[in-house]
C-alpha cells in the first residue's frame, strides 16, 4: 500500500489557522497576566495574515488536494476572505462589550479562530464528509460562544436551544447526505453529479436525501420553516456573539448550498428551486411580518435576517428555467452578492447595538434608539444608512442587492415571485422607518454620552460609509462576485 | 460651453452644498448653516441657467446629455439629458430651493444644518429625476428623494407628524417598487438595456403594456397623487414645516405627471390609448369632487392641499388627451402650479409663524393689520383660481381646450374647475382676510419683513410674468411635445 503525502499548498490558510489557534491556546494559559490582550490581538493577527495567506495561494483554476476531499477555488478563497474580514469586524466591535461584562477570556477569541477555521473547512469541502466536519466544528464553537455569559440565564437557554435544534440539524443533514449516497454512490460533488446526469441514481432515495440537505442548509441559513431558533438565539446570546452568528456564518452556509445543491445536484435543480421557492417566500413573509411586532431590537434584526436570508435564496432559485442553464451565473452571482451586502449591513446593524451599550446596560430596545441624533448625529446618520439599506432604498448597497435579486428572478420569469417579493418588502419598510423614526422624530430617553473605545467608532464610521460607498459605486463589488462564481461554476 | 457638466451640476453642486452644511453641526453655528445653505441654494439654480439660455428650441433631442458607464454588471449608465419637458422643471426646482431656505431662514430654530442639508439633498436628487435617461438612475433618485422628505416632514412637523411620515413613505415606496419590476421587464425585453430611449423604441405586445402602464400608474399615481390614491397628501402637507410643503406641492408633485410623460406615453402606447379612459376617469373625479372636497376644508394648508390633487387631475387629464394643447397645457399648469401653491404654502406659513394656528376660523380681518401681505395673498389665491393675466389661468384655459376638442363632455366637467377653484381659494381668502379683526392675535399681527416681502416679491412677479407672456415656456417645449405626441400615435404591437 502506497502512501501519498497530499499537497498542502492549497490548504495553507486552513493550516496556518488550525496552527496558530493551538499557538494561541498555549500562549495564553503560559501568560497569564496578558493573555486577554494577547489572545485578541494574536487572533487578529491571525486573521490578517490568513487573508494574506489566502490572497497568495488563490490560484484562478480549481485546485484539489487531500484525495479530491478539498478543494481551493476562486468562490472560496473570495468568501474566506469576506469571512476573515466579518470575523476581524465582528471581534474588534465586541472586545469592549466583553470586557464590560468580564468576559473578554482568552477562550473566546480561541473559539472565534475555531469557528472560522470550520468555516474555512466548509467553504473549500469538496466533499460532504469535510463539509460535515467544518460546518459541525463553526457549530460547537458558536454554541459555547452564545453561552459564554455563563452566569445569564438567557444566553444559557439560548445555547441550549441553539445546541438542540443546531443538532436535528446537524442529523437531518447527516440522514440526507447518507440517502444521497446511498443513491449515487459517492458522496464527493462531482461523482454524485456524475451519477445523476448518468441517471443512475436512485431517484426516490435521492429525493428524498435532497428534501434532507435542503432542510440542513435552511437550519445554517436559518430561513422558514427551520427559523425558529434565530429569535430566541439572537436575543439570548451577548450582542458580541449575535454579531458573530449574524456575518460570517451566513457566508459559509451560503457556500454550503452552492456546494451541495450547484455542485452536486445542479440536475436535479428544478426539484430544490421549488422547494426553496416556498421557503422563500414563507421567510420573507413571515421574517418581515413579524418583526413589526418587535420591541426588542435584536429580535427585530434576527427576523429582519430571516428575511433577508428568504430574499437571497430568490437569487439561488432562479438559476434554472425549464432545462435552460444560461441564467444561472448571474442568478447565483446575485444571490452572494445579497448575501455579501447583508453580512456587512448586519455587522453595522449590531454593531450600532455595541455602541450603544455600555457596562452594566446592554441596548436592546428599540426605545434605546431614541433620539440618538441629539445624542450623537453622526452615529445616527450611519444607523440611518443601515436601515434604509437594509429596507432596500437608494443609494445604499442594500438596493443593489435587492435589485440584483430581483433582477435575476425577473430574467427566470417568475414575476408573481418578484411582486410577492417586493409588496412584502413595503411591510419590511415599516420597522426599518420605525427605528428611523425613534432616533429622529423622538427625544431622548437615555441622554448620557456615548461611550466607545475610539477603535469602534471609526471601525463603525467606516463600515456606515461603506454601505453608502457602496451603494453609489456597486460594480467591484458585484463583479468579484460574478469572478468567482464564475471560475467554480 | 457644452463641455461643462450642467445637469451634474445641477444635481450635485446642492447635495455636495448640503452635506457641507450637515458638516458645520450643532445650532451653535446656525448662522453659518444658513448662509452656506442660501450660498448651495444659490450656486445651484445659477448652474441651471444656461440650461434655458443654452437651450435648442428646434429639436426634440435630448440635449447636455451626459453618458458614463456607472454599474456595467448590469449595464446601468450615468446618463443624464434635457428636453423641452424637463428642463423647466430643473430651472423651477433649483429656484423653489432658493425661496425654501429663506423660508426657513428665521422660524426653524432647532436642528438647522439638518434642516437646510435636508432640502438642499432633495432638490439635488429630484434634479437628477427630472434629468436621468436610464431608467435605474432614474429609479434610484425617485426613491432616494423619500429620503429626506420622510425626515423633514418627521422631525420638524406638526404634531402628527410621525403618521405622516411614514405614510407618505409606505405609500410612494409601494408605488416605486411595482415600478421598479416593470423597469426590470423591460431591462430583460430590450435585451439588456436600461435606457429610457432605447424602451422608447421598444416593441410591446398589449398585454405586457397593459400590465406596464398599470405598474407605472400606481406608481406615479401615487406620486402625483391622483384620486382615489392622494390621501397621503392632505397628511403629509398639514404636518410638514412650511418648506417641506412648498417643496411637497411646487416639485415633487411633478414627479409623477413627469414619469407619464418621460415612462407611460411614450413606453406603452398603445396601452395608454387603451385605458386613458381610466385616467381621464380619474383625472376627473380629481377636478371635480378633490375640488368639492377643498371647499369644506377648516384648515387651510389642507385645503390648498386638496386644491393641489385636483390642479393636478387637470394636468393628468391633459397629457391623456393627446392633443398637443392638452399636453402643452398641462405642462404650463405644472410650471404655474409649482409657482402658486408654493407661495400659497409660504403664505400660509407666514400666518403660521405668527398666530400658529392654520384653522380659517382663527382668522379674519388680517388684511387691517397686515395689509401688504393681504395684497399678495390675494394674487395668489386669484392665481390659485385661474384667474387671467395670471399663470394659473395659461395652463387650465389650455387644457380645456384641448379637452373640448377632445370630447365636449369632458372639457365641459373639466371647466367647473374654475367655478369651484374660485369658490374654495376665494371663499378661504374672504374668511382669513376681510372682514372685523377677529381676535387679539390677529389684531397684533406684523406685516411682512423685509425677508418674507422679498420671496413673496419674487413669486408675484413669476406668476404675473408667466400669465402675461407665457412663450417662454411653450417656446421651450414645442418641439418635444409634438415629437412625443408623434410616437405616443404610432403602435408598438
Amino acid at each position: 500500500m502506497n502512501f501519498v503525502v497530499p499537497d498542502f499548498y492549497p490548504a495553507a490558510a486552513e493550516i496556518f489557522v488550525a496552527v496558530m489557534a493551538l499557538v494561541i491556546m498555549l500562549a495564553s494559559t503560559f501568560a497569564r497576566s496578558i493573555a486577554r490582550s494577547l489572545a485578541y490581538y494574536a487572533t487578529q493577527a491571525t486573521l490578517i495574515a490568513a487573508a494574506f495567506i489566502t490572497i497568495y495561494t488563490m490560484q484562478g483554476e480549481p485546485v484539489y488536494t487531500f484525495s479530491n476531499l478539498f478543494i481551493s477555488d476562486l468562490m472560496g478563497s473570495f468568501l474566506k476572505l469576506m469571512i476573515y474580514f466579518s470575523t476581524a469586524i465582528a471581534l474588534l466591535y465586541g472586545r469592549g462589550y466583553l470586557a464590560d461584562r468580564k468576559i473578554d477570556k482568552p477562550e473566546y477569541y480561541l473559539l472565534a479562530l475555531l469557528m472560522t477555521l470550520g468555516m474555512m473547512v466548509m467553504v473549500s469541502a469538496n466533499h460532504m464528509l469535510p463539509m460535515y466536519i467544518g460546518l459541525e466544528m463553526m457549530s460547537l464553537a458558536l454554541y459555547t460562544m452564545v453561552a459564554f455569559d455563563r452566569d445569564s440565564a438567557r444566553s444559557t437557554e439560548a445555547a441550549m436551544k441553539y445546541f438542540v435544534l443546531g443538532a436535528l440539524a446537524s442529523g437531518l443533514l447527516l440522514y440526507g447526505m447518507s440517502m444521497v449516497y446511498g443513491a449515487t454512490g459517492s458522496l464527493e460533488f462531482s461523482a454524485v453529479a456524475q451519477s445523476i446526469y448518468n441517471q443512475a441514481a436512485n431517484q426516490t432515495v435521492l429525493t428524498f436525501g435532497l428534501v434532507f440537505l435542503v432542510a440542513g442548509i435552511c437550519f445554517k441559513l436559518g430561513v422558514v420553516p427551520f427559523h425558529m431558533w434565530v429569535p430566541d438565539v439572537y436575543q439570548g446570546a451577548p450582542t458580541a456573539v449575535t454579531l458573530m452568528i449574524s456575518a460570517a456564518p451566513k457566508l459559509a452556509a451560503f457556500a454550503m448550498a452552492v456546494r451541495l445543491l450547484i455542485w452536486a445536484l445542479f440536475d436535479v435543480a428544478e426539484e430544490w428551486q421549488g422547494m426553496l421557492m416556498l421557503v422563500a417566500v414563507a421567510s420573507i413573509a413571515l421574517g418581515n411580518l413579524a418583526a413589526i411586532a418587535q420591541q426588542n431590537i435584536k429580535r427585530m434584526l434576527a427576523y429582519s435576517g430571516i428575511s433577508h436570508m428568504g430574499f437571497m435564496l430568490l437569487g439561488l432559485l432562479a438559476g434554472v428555467v425549464d432545462g435552460d442553464r444560461h441564467f444561472a451565473l448571474n442568478a447565483y452571482s446575485s444571490a452572494m452578492f445579497y448575501a455579501v451586502a447583508y453580512v456587512i449591513m448586519s455587522l453595522a446593524s449590531f454593531g450600532m447595538l455595541i455602541l450603544l451599550s455600555r457596562a452594566g446596560f446592554d441596548a436592546e430596545n428599540i426605545d434605546d434608539f431614541k433620539g440618538l441624533n441629539r445624542r450623537s448625529p453622526w452615529f445616527a446618520l450611519m444607523m440611518l444608512f443601515v436601515m434604509f439599506s437594509m429596507a432596500g432604498v437608494p443609494f445604499f448597497i442594500g438596493f443593489f442587492a435587492k435589485l440584483a435579486v430581483l433582477q435575476a428572478v425577473v430574467a427566470a420569469g417568475y414575476f408573481w415571485l418578484a411582486v410577492v417579493a417586493v409588496l412584502l418588502s413595503v411591510a419590511g419598510a415599516f420597522y426599518y422607518l420605525r427605528v428611523v423614526k425613534v432616533m429622529y422624530f423622538d427625544a431622548p430617553v437615555d441622554e448620557s454620552p456615548i461611550h466607545a473605545p475610539a477603535e469602534v467608532r471609526v471601525m463603525l464610521s467606516a463600515n456606515g460609509i461603506a454601505i453608502a460607498a457602496l451603494g453609489l459605486a456597486p460594480q467591484m463589488l458585484m463583479s468579484l462576485c460574478a469572478y468567482a462564481l464564475l471560475g467554480s461554476l | 460651453m457644452t463641455d461643462i457638466p450642467l445637469l451634474s451640476l445641477a444635481i450635485w453642486a446642492p447635495i455636495l452644498g448640503g452635506l457641507l452644511v450637515l458638516a458645520t453641526g450643532s445650532d451653535r453655528n446656525a448662522p453659518l448653516a444658513r448662509m452656506l445653505a442660501l450660498a448651495a441654494a444659490v450656486v445651484g439654480f445659477v448652474v441651471t441657467i444656461p440650461l434655458y439660455t443654452g437651450f435648442d428650441t428646434t429639436t426634440s433631442a435630448m440635449q447636455f446629455v451626459e453618458l458614463g458607464s456607472w454599474v456595467p454588471r448590469f449595464n446601468i449608465n450615468y446618463h443624464l439629458g434635457v428636453d423641452g419637458i424637463s428642463v423647466w422643471f430643473v430651472i423651477l426646482n433649483a429656484f423653489i430651493t432658493i425661496m425654501v431656505v429663506m423660508a426657513g431662514w428665521k422660524v426653524i430654530e432647532d436642528r438647522v444644518a439638518q434642516y437646510m442639508a435636508a432640502f438642499l439633498i432633495m432638490s439635488g436628487l429630484m434634479n437628477g429625476i427630472f434629468s436621468a435617461l436610464d431608467g435605474v438612475l432614474f429609479y434610484v433618485f425617485f426613491e432616494a428623494s423619500l429620503i429626506p422628505m420622510y425626515l423633514i416632514i418627521g422631525v420638524w412637523g406638526g404634531p402628527n407628524r410621525v403618521y405622516a411620515a411614514i405614510k407618505f413613505f409606505l405609500y410612494t415606496l409601494l408605488g416605486s417598487l411595482l415600478m421598479l419590476i416593470a423597469l426590470l421587464y423591460l431591462f430583460m425585453q430590450s435585451g439588456g438595456s436600461f435606457s429610457i430611449l432605447d424602451w422608447h423604441q421598444l416593441p410591446l405586445p398589449m398585454e405586457p403594456q397593459v400590465l406596464i402602464f398599470l405598474a407605472f400608474l400606481i406608481a406615479f399615481g401615487v406620486k402625483v397623487p391622483m384620486w382615489p390614491v392622494h390621501t397621503w397628501l392632505p397628511d403629509a402637507h398639514v404636518e410638514a414645516p412650511t418648506g417641506g410643503s412648498v417643496v411637497l406641492a411646487a416639485i415633487a408633485l411633478k414627479l409623477g405627471a413627469y414619469g407619464f410623460l418621460r415612462f407611460s406615453l411614450p413606453i406603452v402606447p398603445d396601452a395608454a390609448h387603451e385605458l386613458a379612459w381610466l385616467v381621464i376617469t380619474l383625472s376627473l373625479i380629481a377636478v371635480v369632487y378633490i375640488g368639492f372636497v377643498a371647499l369644506v376644508q377648516a384648515d387651510m394648508k389642507k385645503l390648498v392641499a386638496y386644491s393641489s390633487i385636483s390642479h393636478m387631475g387637470f394636468v393628468t387629464l391633459g397629457f391623456f388627451i393627446f392633443n398637443p394643447l392638452g399636453v402643452e397645457g398641462a405642462l404650463v399648469q405644472m410650471i404655474s402650479h409649482g409657482f402658486v401653491s408654493g407661495a400659497m404654502f409660504l403664505c400660509i406659513g407666514v400666518l403660521y409663524d405668527r398666530v400658529h394656528s392654520r384653522q380659517i376660523a382663527d382668522y379674519g380681518g388680517v388684511v387691517h393689520t397686515m395689509p401688504k401681505f393681504a395684497a399678495f395673498f390675494m394674487l395668489f389665491a386669484m392665481a390659485n383660481s385661474g384667474l387671467p393675466a395670471t399663470s394659473g389661468f395659461v395652463g387650465e384655459f389650455m387644457v380645456v381646450l384641448g379637452a373640448v376638442q377632445y370630447n365636449f363632455w369632458i372639457g365641459f366637467i373639466a371647466a367647473t374647475t374654475l367655478i369651484v377653484g374660485a369658490a374654495y381659494s376665494l371663499w378661504m381668502y374672504k374668511r382669513v382676510v376681510f372682514g372685523k379683526v377677529a381676535n387679539k392675535h390677529v389684531a397684533e399681527l406684523e406685516d411682512l419683513s423685509g425677508r418674507e416681502f422679498a420671496f413673496l416679491a419674487i413669486l408675484a412677479f413669476c406668476v404675473l410674468a408667466m400669465g402675461l407672456y407665457p412663450y417662454p415656456f411653450t417656446e421651450v417645449m414645442h418641439a418635444s411635445v409634438n415629437e412625443l405626441l408623434r410616437h405616443v400615435a404610432v403602435s408598438k404591437l
